[in-house]
This record gives structure tokens, sequence and C-alpha cells, in this order.
């Protein structure tokens, strides 16, 4: 398998047989979504039919509107948390407490999210009972959720490009004088951008994307994207969540495209300034 | 910053660890409270653990629940062991000469194949597992072109069986095996493999003599990093599964949400974290040598 004909020609089947098990269902999914016929079994032909059932329809319309609005915050509470745990664990070699922080910040990484969901509802219904907060679940709570596991993935990709970081234009601003905080705010943040940009989209699509969490967390006030989905495929399959999945495919796909172009075009400006 | 005390480091310290302390860990003990309490119609659906009654402290302290669990509940936990390490190998199979493949590509294109890997792990879990449906249905794509074919005379049972839930868990999970995977092949010296080639060793003896031990790490990582999540996963078996392929985490979503046994719930996930915590200190070692 070292450069040989024979290897050159298992690679690739490796390769076309791997892209084609990760790709095709959602191929055929985004073809489904045009066709006109109800049924999966027929093709009645390419139809527009499906979307604009799909933009008619106010149930999905305001739960993408509620799971915007808690992806945004939730992102940039994370970004927040994830920014500072990554630093901390980057640059802090000795504290009290680090392999307990180390823990808290893999384990939410991969525990099932069942166990995370039930946690914090319990969590918030005990706080409620004591405290009299939250007064009502919903938007606030399912925020605070999807903060917590999704700036254990910041910290990840914050660490990960810390560790690469040239830390000498950090020493020379501390050896001429400048605040640390200062030193944070104007050279390792800006330093780090790629993986605080990352970061905060990685937290914003995984928010949109939960269900199981914020099942259990939310309220009868809010029904997320995903909640909203789940309750109509349970049913089966309905020709409106292909074509939903189809216009989530296309923006995610142009955001991650938007991110990478972006990234790309800062890593050739900061080589060309070096 | 290397220098730096104060109260810069303990606020870059201190906000993240309480935050997790308060919403990750405190929670946990919570769940492992109320497991050992008993269920009651009233709001929140359990009794106290201690109350105060005219007769004085008054405990509803039980094991009741764990009892229930060990008696009525082992088929769902060993369905879920069975199918997530079953899904582990599977996609240590397939991964691997994924990853393999991606990490011998040509240097711009290896970007784009690991871009390409990532994306669908970008776009809905939800949409992508419902998206199987449509292919293994009975009318379903797959079944029609092999009766078109004159494959089959009927449809095959394709889906709500435990074969649907191990491929969703497969077609899932396979990124999070292929990253690590292809981390380690990344990191593997290309002299080690080349003076094997040229000391005369088939390319066989290269690969189980070399390449293999050398990306160990990676691949117990991926192996972690598939195993723990698909144990306790829901959406799989709730849209894929059917009622012989029950796993913990769709019992532990019915004793909460359809039977409101909080209780019970609480004791499932419980034993869901039992079973996850070793693997999971593991996976922190392995993950703690690779950021070092």
């Amino acid at each position: 398998m070292t450069g040989s004909r024979g290897g050159a020609a298992l690679r690739l089947a490796a390769l076309v047989f791997g892209f084609a098990f990760l790709y095709l269902p959602i191929a055929v999914l985004v073809a489904y979504s045009f066709n006109f016929s109800r049924l999966v079994t027929i093709w009645g032909g390419v139809s527009p039919r499906w979307y604009s059932a799909l933009w008619q329809d106010d149930k999905y319309r305001a739960a993408a509107l509620t799971s915007l609005e808690i992806g945004i915050m939730a992102a940039s509470a994370a970004l927040v948390i994830g920014t500072c745990a990554g630093l901390a664990m980057n640059r802090f070699v000795r504290f009290r407490g680090r392999a307990l922080f180390g823990f808290m910040l893999m384990a939410p990484l991969v525990v099932p999210e069942v166990i995370l969901g039930l946690s914090l509802l319990l969590l918030f219904v005990a706080a409620q009972s004591l405290t009299g907060w939250p007064a009502s679940r919903g938007i606030l709570t399912v925020t605070i959720a999807h903060a917590t596991f999704t700036a254990c993935f910041v910290a990840v990709l914050v660490r990960a490009q810390l560790a690469g970081f040239d830390r000498s234009l950090e020493e020379a601003a501390l050896d001429l004088g400048a605040r640390p905080l200062a030193v944070l705010w104007r050279i390792t943040l800006p330093g780090i951008s790629p993986a605080l940009i990352s970061g905060w989209l990685l937290a914003f699509t995984m928010s949109l994307d939960d269900l199981v969490v914020a099942s259990f967390v939310s309220g009868p006030s809010a029904t997320t994207l995903p909640m909203a989905v789940y309750s109509s495929v349970r049913i089966g399959v309905t020709p409106e969540i292909n074509a939903l999945a189809t216009v989530f495919l296309a923006i995610v796909g142009a955001m991650v495209a938007l991110a990478g172009w972006l990234m790309a075009r800062q890593e050739r400006r900061r080589l060309a300034a070096l | 910053m290397s220098g730096i005390g104060g109260w810069l480091r303990r606020g870059l310290i201190g906000l993240p660890f309480l935050w997790l302390a308060v919403f990750f860990l405190l929670p946990l003990a919570i769940v492992a409270a109320i497991s050992l309490t008993e269920s009651a119609d009233t709001i929140p659906p359990f009794r106290p653990l201690f109350g105060m009654a005219a007769a004085g402290l008054q405990s509803h302290l039980t094991l009741a629940n764990y009892r229930e669990l060990a008696e009525g509940c082992l088929g769902a936990y060993a369905n879920s062991l069975g199918n997530a390490a079953l899904a582990t190998l599977l996609c240590l199979a397939i991964g691997y000469p994924f990853a393999f493949a991606i990490a011998r590509a040509p240097g711009l294109w290896r970007h784009l194949l690991l871009f390409m890997v990532m994306l669908p792990f970008w776009t809905s879990f939800l949409i992508r597992v419902y998206a199987w449906i449509a292919l293994l249905q009975p009318s379903g794509l797959v079944n029609r072109l092999l009766l078109d074919a004159g494959i089959i005379a009927a449809p095959l049972p394709l889906l709500y069986n435990a074969f649907s839930v191990e491929l969703g868990l497969v077609y899932s999970y396979l990124p999070f095996m292929i990253l690590p995977l292809y981390g380690s092949l990344m990191r593997l010296e290309e002299s080690l493999v080349e003076a094997a080639a040229d000391l005369g060793a088939p390319p066989w003896r290269v690969f189980v003599g070399v390449i293999l031990p050398l990306t160990l790490p990676g691949i117990a990582a991926g192996m972690l990093l598939v195993f723990i999540p698909a144990v306790g996963e829901f959406v799989i078996p709730d849209l894929l599964g059917g009622p012989n392929t029950l796993m913990v985490g769709k019992l532990l979503w019915q004793e909460f949400f359809d039977n409101v046994d909080w209780p019970a719930a609480s004791a499932i996930a419980m034993a869901l974290v039992a079973i996850v915590t070793l693997p999971l200190l593991v996976a922190q070692r392995l993950l703690a040598r690779a950021a070092a």
C-alpha cells in the first residue's frame, strides 16, 4: 500500500466507497425535495411545490427563528467560556483542580445527550423549587444547556490553535510593558481568530442541530427547529421535511465555505505580512 | 502572558470552571440523588429524598429503581453495548482505509477531502438519520432498485430492525473515527515506512509491523469517540429501530417523557454514566497525551 499502482487503486476505491456512503442519503433527500409526487416511490417530475408549502408553514418559520435566537446566544456564550477554558488549559500548566477541569471539559464532548439533557433539566427544576429561578423553561434554559456542551468544543479548537502559536510577540509586548489584559486582547485573541471563528460557527451549528438536550430542558413556550422536525418525522417521510433539509444543507454549506474562505484569506495575509 | 498571575489568571480558570461545575457536575449529582427516590403524582413527579412529616424526619431513600432496572432493563443495556461495539468495529474497518487514502492524497486534495468528511458533520444529524428512511423503507429506493432489477421478488425488511440501527450508527459516527485516525496517520514518520519497504518488507508487513502500531493512539481515540456517544444514542434507535432494538437512550427517553417516571429515568442515566466513565477516563488520558 505504499505508492504501488495497486495501492493507489485501493486508496481510490476506499475514497469512492467512503464518500458514496456519506453523501448518497443526502443526495437522495435533496433529489426527492424536488419531486412533485407526495410518495417517495413515484417520481412525478421536478417541482418547487414542497418549497412553497414549506414557506407558507408558520410552524417551521417560528421554530427556525427560535432556534436562530438560541443558536446565536448559546454560541456567543460558548465562545467566551470555551476561549477562557482553552487559554487556561494551554497557559497554566499547574493549578488546583486542573485534572478535574480537564475532565469537565472533555466529558461533555462525548457523554450521551440523554444524560446531559436529563441532568440539566433536573438542575433547573431543583433551582426553581429552591430559588424560584428559572421561572419557566424555554429559550433561556435551552441556551444555557447548549452553551455548556458547545463551550467544550470551542475549548478544543482554541487549545489546538494555541499549541502552534508563536509566543514571541506576546513576550515582546510584555517586555515593553504592556499589561497582560492588553496583550491578550491585542495579540493573543487576534492571533487565534481562525479558531474563534470556527469555534463560534461549530457551536452555532451544534445548537441549531440539537434535538435531545433541547427536548429535555425546553418548555411549552419554545419549540426549536429540530423539535418541530422531529414531531413530523416521527410520523413518517414528509416531502416538506426534504425541502427543509435541502434549505438547511444549502445554508450550512454556504456558511462553512464562507468561513473556510475567510480563514484561508486571513492565513495568506498573515503569511504575506511575515 | 507566561508570567501573569492575579485576577486575569483567576478569571480565565474560574469562569469556565464554575460554569462547568454548576451546569455539568452538579446536575449529575442531582441525577444520582433523584435516582434514589420514589416517583409520585406531584410536580415535580418525585418525592424529596428527605421530608418532614408528622412523625419527624422521613426519608424516601430507596434502591427500588435500580432493582427494577436490573430485573427489567438488562436487555436494553445488552443491546446498546452490542450495537455500539459492533458500530465501533465497523467504523474502524471502513474509516481506516478511508483515512489512509485521505492522508496519502496530494496536498491540496487532502484539505478538500477532509473538508468533505467534515461537511456532513456540520449538517443536521436528525435529517441525516431521517434520510435513511426514504432509502430503506419497503417502498424505498433500495428495495425499488432491487425489485426492478429482478434481484429480489419481494421487498427486503431493511428498516425498523437491528440492521437499520447499525447502519445509522456507523453512518452517523464515521467522521468521529476518521478525524483522529487521519491525525495519527499524518504524524506518522514517512521515513520509517520507507525504511521498512527498502529493507524488503512486503506492503502488508509494512502495514502490520510499522503503520498499524504507530497509529494505535488514533485507533483508540477514534474507537472511544464512536463508542461512548453511540451507547446512549436516542435518535437512531428511535427513528430507524423497531420494538426489538430498544437501546438505553430510548429507554431513558420513554421513562421520562412517556411514563413520567423521573427517578427511573435517573437510575437508567446513572447506570449509563457508570458504563461510559471508564472509557471516558481512558479517552481523557489519550487526548491529553495527544495534546502534549
